[in-house]
């Protein structure tokens, strides 16, 4: 690719930037505020407002230089550039030079936040706000930095050859565990029964993310091309596959298709292909569809209720399982034909899974052990979960002095 | 004179309200409360697990009636709220001891 501007490479970059910001507030916000309670959906939406903030700034200060610095020793980026100085507006950006570098720093912004706003779903309805407030700062700089780098910065696993197309791994694998960690840590909730407040907005929140999606996946492609095109329809059609999936077995388990399966179903299929979705043909999509939605509805269904933590919007179900599942997929289905970056096992290189395996395995191990940390050290100083009473009575009106609904 | 309290659905309301008018019974407060019967609510179904819901929306009549007209009443809000389906709701009927009109001072079966 010659390091030459593309006013249309670039247009449709500011697209999808817009896009996948369309994902945090309000798709997540939305997503996740109808499945809280009454008392609750303020907070709940508050959540992923403040990470979206938090992580904006931190990405111009030091993040970007960091995650995508020239590589040291494979772990992190080297923080020249700090509040972008020295980047010149014109300058292109080196893993994408047809774009200018800004818009990849700002892409790459909307990456982060989103990552770190889908870990609330797991913590809503008793985690403490200025917790939140300090939690997200903390774990964008020590975990989500880090596992950019290492993934697409240039970092160790990159030149291991791993492969994720717009982050299986780096997103979502990460972020479920991330959920698993702090609600570990954080404890049940008194009331843990999963009772929707107001499912239209789930539904609208889903759908935002179904369609800012186009932009975190298409997007990743870094121009508007046959790869934008293909990773685009691979990630409807993984996504309708996994809606429809989800609907089958909702009425093979309980008689009734409920719109909630649906919906948890379709972002399901939106996590799976995510890794994938620039490597993978038609077939492979479908494939991966169908499936994500029988391994997620288990560890909902069964795996969580076996073991009894309070996943409470099921971000470890959802996000860990349907990412880890998307990144092994890809080392299977991997395409050299859609993407010559990648082949997959289907396609005669075996390796990929093994690589695919590490990917996930050393992800998961450090996300886990690193977020056990913050969290524990917020715990010990300032304390993570509010009060009882204040958990009973709502997180609205006691830590907001607010109300979603005066009706 | 008799008190009739019926715990009805709330989409029946507007039904039963019109069908009261047409015997001439005006005279109606009415509630939106919470509550269950011997089934103990409804069962929904969240991403694979079952959760009871034990407090179901209710709208609830307050009536006040002369004895003559009693029957009347409980026959109209019967006919009327019923789909015979599990959650129809009940009537109480208790006796009152005075009504007073508080506009003219009026007592007994004129003030109703």
């Amino acid at each position: 690719m010659d390091a030459v501007l593309n006013s249309g490479d670039t247009a449709w970059m500011l697209i999808s930037t817009a896009l996948v910001m369309l994902m945090t507030i309000p798709g997540v916000a939305l997503f996740y505020g109808g499945l809280t309670k009454k008392e609750n959906v303020l907070n709940t939406i508050f959540l992923s407002f403040i990470a979206f903030a938090i992580t904006s700034i931190i990405w111009v200060i030091y993040g970007y230089p960091l995650a995508f610095g020239t590589d040291v020793m494979g772990l992190i980026g080297n923080p020249m550039n700090i509040l972008m100085n020295g980047i010149d507006v014109n300058a292109l950006a080196p893993l994408a030079p047809t774009i200018p570098l800004l818009v990849y720093v700002a892409f790459q912004m909307t990456f982060a936040a989103i990552t770190v706003a889908l870990i609330s779903g797991a913590v809503v309805e008793r985690m403490k706000f200025s917790s939140w407030m300090v939690f997200v700062p903390a774990w964008i700089t020590l975990v989500y930095i880090p596992i950019s780098h290492w993934v697409w910065g240039g970092g160790w696993l990159a030149q291991l050859g791993a492969l994720d197309f717009a982050g299986g791994t780096v997103v979502h694998l990460n972020a479920g565990i991330a959920a698993l960690a702090l609600v570990l840590l954080l404890g049940k909730r008194k009331d843990i029964r999963l009772l929707p407040h107001n499912l239209g907005y789930s539904v609208i929140g889903a759908a935002l993310l179904w369609f800012g999606w186009f932009g975190f996946n298409a997007g990743s492609a870094l121009s508007a091309g046959g790869l934008a095109g293909s990773a685009f329809l691979a990630t409807n059609t993984a996504t309708a596959a996994a809606l429809i999936s989800w609907v089958i077995i909702d009425i093979v388990k309980t008689g009734k298709p409920t719109v909630l399966g649906a919906i948890t179903g379709a972002v399901a299929g939106l996590v799976a292909i995510t890794p994938a979705a620039g490597f993978v043909t038609i077939t492979g999509a479908i494939i991966i569809g169908l499936l994500v939605s029988v391994f997620c509805y288990f560890a909902i269904s069964t795996v969580k209720a076996r073991f009894g933590y309070d996943d409470a919007l099921d971000v470890f179900g959802v996000h860990a399982v349907g990412g880890a599942w998307g990144a092994l997929a890809t080392g299977i289905f991997a395409a050299p034909f859609i993407n010559s970056l990648g082949t997959g096992a289907l396609y005669g290189n075996p390796g990929q899974i093994l690589t695919q395996i590490i990917a996930i395995l050393s992800v998961a191990a450090y996300t886990f052990i690193m977020t056990i940390i913050i969290a524990k050290v917020i715990d010990m100083t300032m304390g993570l979960r509010v009060e009882d009473k204040e958990e009973i009575e709502g997180l609205d009106t006691h830590l907001h002095e607010e109300s979603g609904y005066r009706i | 004179m008799k008190e009739i309290t019926a715990i009805i659905r709330p989409d029946k309301l507007e039904v039963v309200k019109e069908a009261l008018q047409e015997i001439q019974c005006n005279g109606i407060t009415v509630t939106e409360v919470k509550g269950r019967g011997r089934q103990l609510g409804i069962t929904e179904s969240y991403r694979g697990r079952d959760y009871k819901v034990d407090l179901l929306p209710k709208t609830r009549l307050e009536i006040i009636v002369n004895d003559e007209d009693l029957e009347n009443v409980i026959d109209t809000i019967v006919k009327t709220a019923q789909t015979g389906d599990i959650g129809d709701g009940k009537i109480f009927v208790s006796a009152v001891e005075e009504v007073v009109r508080i506009r003219t001072g009026e007592r007994g079966e004129k003030a109703v």
